[in-house]
């Protein structure tokens, strides 16, 4: 490791808060940017599942293993 | 409009212009108010600014190209706005004529009224702000090509925001980002005027908008056209 | 080639390409975005010049060089829409401009927060942020014309004119602000060149620009894989996905 200590990598001789600030608001738009569109998936998903269920219409033989 | 079929397309072009032309002298509004919205502008920078004529004769290129900026926003705006309502766009579309050129007349109507216009009396405006008359010709020069360049541009936006609800701020904010190599285009024009340098390299980078413009943004213009024709 | 193409066309065949990529591209995004942070973070030396602060140029320049590449895809998926009328091609375009507009607005804070320790303002009108701003309208512009339109196969083939109109810009508008800026240039200004850079600096920041793409296309597999799943929600070859779960 470059820094001697904790600290030392925490202060980045005056310079960290920048650079940890400019991390961590990069990190926050890439998490939303990975986590929506998965969000928006499983709840496609489950509205696919909970339809089909309603429906009552097996596509496809797929019968046995829905039933599981 | 409907016996364009059979004609050359020369002929088709002058006829468009001239209807063009004259329904803006029908509502002669359409042409004057841009001007005075330029006017208007140009006298609200001294009064934010104060007075100074050495200041204000420093700020003049930027403050006249970005209000002839906005002017040009205004007259994108409006234009292919009543051809859709009355139905001649899709005339237009149905031509024998391609669209990427039967689009042109409109433009060449509207740019002799609003970009030519300006132009010839930029020189007035810019004396009010302290310019020199020795750059009038440069400043003429660079408005004659930068706002057929930014009308061409603007047409783009204009084509594809025609048929939207509230079009006008979501033209805004699709070209005037493109318009920025116009803006400092210009505005080097004028500066390198004003300090004795040479402005024509500035100039010719404008002219080879101007034709690049002519090449490419018709195709643009006749797609975005179409796709809000297709709503 | 059009057997390629066709396929691109097919939603379940893109829809299990999704499935199959994401699995194992998400973890190799996730650990080189960890491995490069943590290298460019503790391992690399500082710089002599800037001091600590030069740490940011691991987030900085993979998010503008991403966001950059990321229009042009946009673009490309554009024609595709465009020309070939695939379908596809308008998800991924539309999945993409929200992504690019995202790693703009980083590339656009990373580089404020850069700037208040090097140059003691968090804004400069340089010509690199300058362009990046620029850049972030057309992204933001391409979102709000895409938004207008209620028809949305009318917004993406809207938005494709849009963007092949912003590619052929988008040099002329870099070229210009460079010139611009070039004229203007402050004096007290300096960017340490690039070309010094050390190959210690150098190797992490090409970890996280590779890293940085690969964010790129799992998002936009991700949003396309979303959309898709529900675009195609009453489609048999969907449902038996679903049920054979």
């Amino acid at each position: 490791m470059y820094f001697e200590s904790l600290a030392a990598l925490w202060d980045m001789d005056g310079h960290g808060i920048y650079v940890w600030l400019a991390y961590l608001l990069t990190m926050c738009p890439i998490i939303v940017m990975v986590w929506l569109p998965i969000k928006r998936f499983r709840q496609h998903w489950r509205w696919i599942e909970a339809e089909s269920r309603r429906s009552g219409i097996d596509v496809g033989g797929a019968a046995g293993e829905s039933a599981r | 409009m409907t016996e364009a079929r059979d004609i050359d397309i020369l002929h088709f072009c002058r006829s468009q212009t001239l209807r063009h032309l004259m329904l803006m002298v029908r509502s002669p509004s359409e042409v004057i108010n841009p001007l005075l919205f330029f006017l208007l502008v140009i006298v609200l920078f001294p009064l934010g600014l104060g007075p100074d004529p050495e200041q204000l004769s420093l700020l003049a290129p930027g403050i006249l190209w970005v209000v002839a900026l906005l002017s040009n926003l205004m007259i994108c705006m409006r234009l292919f706005v009543d051809d859709l309502e009355d139905g001649s766009l899709e005339q237009l579309a149905m031509a024998r004529v391609p669209l990427s050129i039967a689009v042109l007349p409109q433009l060449l109507a509207s740019w002799l009224a609003s970009g030519l216009l300006l132009s010839l009396v930029s020189p007035i405006f810019g004396l009010m702000l302290g310019l020199p008359l020795e750059v009038a010709p440069v400043l003429v020069a660079s408005l004659l090509m930068g706002t057929a360049i930014m009308l061409l541009l603007g047409a783009v936006g204009a084509a594809l925001t025609v048929g939207v609800q509230r079009g006008g701020i979501l033209l805004a904010l699709l070209i005037l980002p493109l318009y920025v190599p116009i803006l400092i285009a210009g505005t080097r024009a004028l500066n390198e005027a004003l300090q004795g340098g040479d402005p024509t390299v500035a100039l010719a980078l404008l002219g080879a908008g101007v034709t690049g413009g002519l090449l490419l943004a018709p195709l643009a213009i006749a797609a975005g056209v179409r796709v809000s024709l297709e709503l | 080639m059009w057997r390629i193409i066709h396929q691109f066309g097919s939603p379940p065949w893109v829809y299990r390409f999704c499935d199959k990529v994401i699995p194992w591209l998400m973890p190799i995004t996730i650990v080189a975005l960890l491995v490069g942070s943590v290298w460019g973070l503790l391992f690399a030396p500082t710089d002599y010049k800037q001091g600590d602060s030069y740490r940011i140029i691991y987030i900085h320049v993979p998010a503008a060089v991403v966001a950059l590449a990321g229009y042009y895809v946009m673009a490309l998926a554009g024609l595709v829409s465009l020309v070939w009328r695939v379908k596809l091609a308008d998800t991924a375009m539309r999945a993409a401009a929200p992504i690019g507009a995202a790693y703009t607005a980083i590339a656009l804070i990373t580089g404020a927060i850069w700037g208040k320790p090097t140059w003691g303002a968090w804004w400069v009108w340089d010509a690199r942020i300058t362009s990046m701003l620029i850049l972030f309208f057309l992204y933001v512009g391409v979102i709000a014309l895409f938004e207008a339109y209620e028809n949305k196969s009318a917004a993406a083939r809207a938005c494709a004119v849009l963007t092949l109109v912003g590619t052929v810009n988008i040099p002329i508008i870099y070229k210009s602000v460079d010139w611009w800026y070039s004229l203007h240039q402050p004096a007290s200004i300096k960017f340490t060149g690039e070309s010094a850079i050390d190959p210690s600096m150098l190797y992490p920041l090409l970890l996280m620009i590779g890293a940085f793409y690969c964010l790129f296309a799992v998002t936009v597999l991700l949003n396309m894989r979303a959309e898709l799943a529900w675009n195609h929600r009453d489609a048999s070859w969907l449902k038996q996905l679903v049920q054979g779960t």
